[in-house]
């Protein structure tokens, strides 16, 4: 049942090879990673590292591979080169400590389940195939809507929620899985502003308990309030690190060329004033 | 199995001279004799396992791959008995013929899930690929088979469109047996099979493998349509994996209840149908068992409780008048005139206004206090950004339903004196 066929083909980019086996420490690690759909590279070569407590943004143009990037680590799409490793294991072994929240648009919202239904999903792997669902596991379902604001809504039919209502059930599933690391792919597009702090609130709490959270964003304003880590990506790494000192005005432009008119950068170069 | 209950008298005592009941009566508690008894529990067998294992293929909208199996498994069927009858046996052996059913619609299995996998073929093409191909291929090997001097030919193409009138006893245990086994694959895999149908990123993020998970999907439906290729035949067996499933998603929003409600109608659609056919000479029993779970679909269609169009007709007149009610009495609060004869319609049949148009006084009532409740959910908005609340602000539902009488009364509060309604002021 296991997704991933590891690939073992060793990238050719000499540098990689030699940086040392993250550690058990690490939350996620990726080296040479390279996604390819026919032999256009959606993610080519990239190295990644992300620390434990820290919050890390995902950021660069569309089709930069930002979503591609988490999904590859995870084995959801194929890798076409290079590794990834979750605390110092393969990724295969440590799915336990892996909670992920893909992005919303991504799943049929006509599907016959409830809210519940869907946090109880979390479960699924620790219950397995056969073991029973109990009490316990829909208290602690319960919990979890509790912490996203969601516990009126546990009997309903997840059609009838708001785009930042799914959002939040996504988000309670993933605090269900009782993991350690965090991947969230694009949480905040398309939600309210209630639920936009209501995320923020949680992801926030998961940081200051040592979680690792990385999210995939889009919208560059709230970098600076929301994140202290931040990597940029378009196709290749571009930069990597906290907030403070790598979201500047030069790292952006290298991420979005031209596309980031001059006026969008001053404001976020002032916001860093 | 052959005696059974046979409730004669009553029967009897209704029954005049052109008769249709009592036969379809008899049928229906195993009374029309062995054959249409077997016949009518290998049927609701396989209506069952047929609707249990083609539900997660329905959700997972891959509903027409049925099709493409089905029909990929003609040619396994020709092979089959190609193969029986030179190596010196019979060419009717039924596990034979299965085996080869089984072996060649997996094979057209493999081949849809390879060209959408690494073609850039979508997979409604890949689907009609297979399906013409493989039916074409076993239709050519049927027709060789027919100039055949060897074997006993006659009945095979009977797996075409599904025969009652030679069935075995061996063929209900066939039916029995993979049904069982087929229901008690989906319940062992209802909860990976659920995750790959509700959100298949989610599932291979947890380790899930989709793809063995799809096909496993795949290989119980292709079960349970090898089993039901004597019965009803290739051509109608998507129809029993199908409906029942659709017809269920009406009733219910968990997939586990699903998965058994399809099973009930699928073998309830079996029964009946089975017992209809079996009450006449000439009625086909695959066609008919199709027609009783299209039957129940319709009825589910139109009446089902949530879903139906019945119901959702009725939601949408009574919003539309809700929206009416409240755009009129708002209208009436600011001392404008109702154009609209559907408001006035509504209105009047509330009494709040004459048929004129005129308020009464439980209307002008009425209408001050919607206009109140209006300037309350104002400050509702003001007050609480959170979209959990102000998203049920939709001017129809009574703000008493949403918010304490203290709450009211500090909006109340807030509003302070009164202003001129409509803010031109």
């Amino acid at each position: 049942m296991i997704a991933t066929s590891e690939p073992t083909l060793a990238t050719s980019d000499g540098h990689l090879m030699r940086n040392p086996a993250p550690g058990p420490e690490v939350p996620l690690a990726v080296r040479g990673l390279t996604v390819s759909y026919g032999e256009k590279p959606a993610v080519f070569s990239v190295d990644a590292t992300f620390q434990p407590a820290t919050m890390t943004a995902i950021i660069g143009p569309n089709g930069a591979g930002k979503s591609t990037l988490l999904k590859a680590a995870l084995g959801i799409v194929p890798r076409l080169a290079g590794e990834a490793s979750v605390f110092g294991q393969p990724v295969s072994e440590a799915r336990d400590r892996i909670a992920y929240v893909p992005q919303r648009a991504s799943v049929d919202w006509d599907f016959p389940t409830t809210v519940l239904d869907v946090v109880l999903m979390g479960r699924f792997r620790r219950v397995g195939l056969l073991g029973r669902l109990t009490g316990a596991h829909t208290d602690q379902a319960r919990a979890c809507l509790d912490r996203v604001g969601m516990t009126d809504f546990a009997d309903r039919q997840i059609g009838q929620l708001s785009g930042g209502q799914q959002q939040r059930v996504f988000l309670a599933r993933a605090l269900a899985q009782d993991a350690d690391l965090y991947l969230l792919d694009e949480p905040f597009a398309g939600v309210d502003a209630a639920t936009e702090r209501a995320i923020i609130d949680v992801l926030s709490d998961l940081k200051a308990r040592g979680k690792a959270v990385v999210c995939v964003h889009h919208d560059l304003s709230t970098v600076r309030d929301y994140f202290d880590h931040v990597f940029m990506i378009n196709v290749r790494r571009i930069a990597e690190g906290p907030v403070a000192t790598t979201f500047t005005p030069e790292m952006l432009n290298a991420t979005y060329g031209g596309r980031l008119a001059a006026t969008q950068l001053d404001q976020l170069a002032l916001a860093s004033a | 199995m052959a005696g059974g209950w046979r409730p004669r008298n009553w029967i009897n005592s209704r029954s005049q001279a052109p008769d249709l009941v009592s036969p379809f009566l008899e049928a229906l508690f195993l009374g029309a004799g062995y054959n249409a008894a077997l016949v009518a529990i290998g049927a609701a067998l396989l209506g069952f396992s047929a609707g249990a294992s083609g539900t997660f293929l329905f959700l997972r909208k891959r509903a027409l791959v049925s099709d493409a199996v089905a029909h990929a498994t003609l040619p396994g069927v020709g092979l089959a008995f190609m193969a029986m009858v030179w190596a010196g046996g019979d060419g009717r052996n039924l596990v034979g013929l299965l085996a080869g059913s089984a072996l060649s619609a997996w094979l057209g299995l493999l081949v849809v899930e390879w060209m959408v996998r690494r073609t850039r073929l979508s997979e409604d093409t890949a689907i009609g690929a297979v399906l013409s191909v493989f039916f074409g291929v076993g239709v050519v090997l049927l027709t060789i088979i027919q100039t055949m001097s060897t074997g006993r030919q006659a009945g095979l193409e009977d797996f075409l469109l599904g025969a009652t009138a030679g069935m075995l006893f061996q063929d209900a245990v066939v039916i029995a047996v993979g049904g069982a086994l087929a229901v008690c694959a989906t319940f062992i895999l209802r909860r990976p099979m659920t995750l790959v149908a509700f959100d298949p990123e989610f599932a291979a993020a947890n380790g899930y493998d989709v793809r063995r998970i799809d096909l496993a999907m795949m290989a119980l439906v292709l079960a349970v349509t090898v089993i039901g290729l004597k019965l009803v035949g290739l051509v109608l067996i998507v129809a029993m994996l199908i409906i029942p499933p659709v017809t269920a998603r009406f009733w219910t929003e968990e997939s586990d209840k699903v998965v058994w409600y399809a099973g009930v109608l699928g073998g309830v659609a079996g029964y009946v149908g089975a017992a209809i056919s079996a009450s006449a000479p000439a009625l086909p029993t695959g066609p008919i068992i199709v027609l009783v779970s299209a039957t129940l679909f319709g009825l589910s269609l139109f009446f089902a409780p949530a879903r139906g169009v019945a119901a959702a007709l009725i939601r949408h007149r009574r919003f539309q008048r809700r929206v009416h009610r409240r755009q009129g009495l708002l209208a009436l609060a600011r001392g404008e005139s109702i154009l609209e004869p559907y408001t006035i319609r509504v209105l009047s049949a509330e009494g709040l206004v004459r048929p004129d148009g005129v308020a009464t006084d439980d209307g002008r009532a009425i209408a001050a206090k919607i206009a109140r409740d209006e300037r309350r959910w104002d400050i509702v908005r003001e007050v609480h950004q959170d979209a959990g609340l102000t998203g049920r602000y939709d001017g129809l539902t009574p703000i008493e339903e949403v918010f304490t009488a203290d709450e009211i009364a500090e909006f109340d509060r807030l509003i302070g004196a009164p202003r001129p309604v409509g803010g031109s002021a």
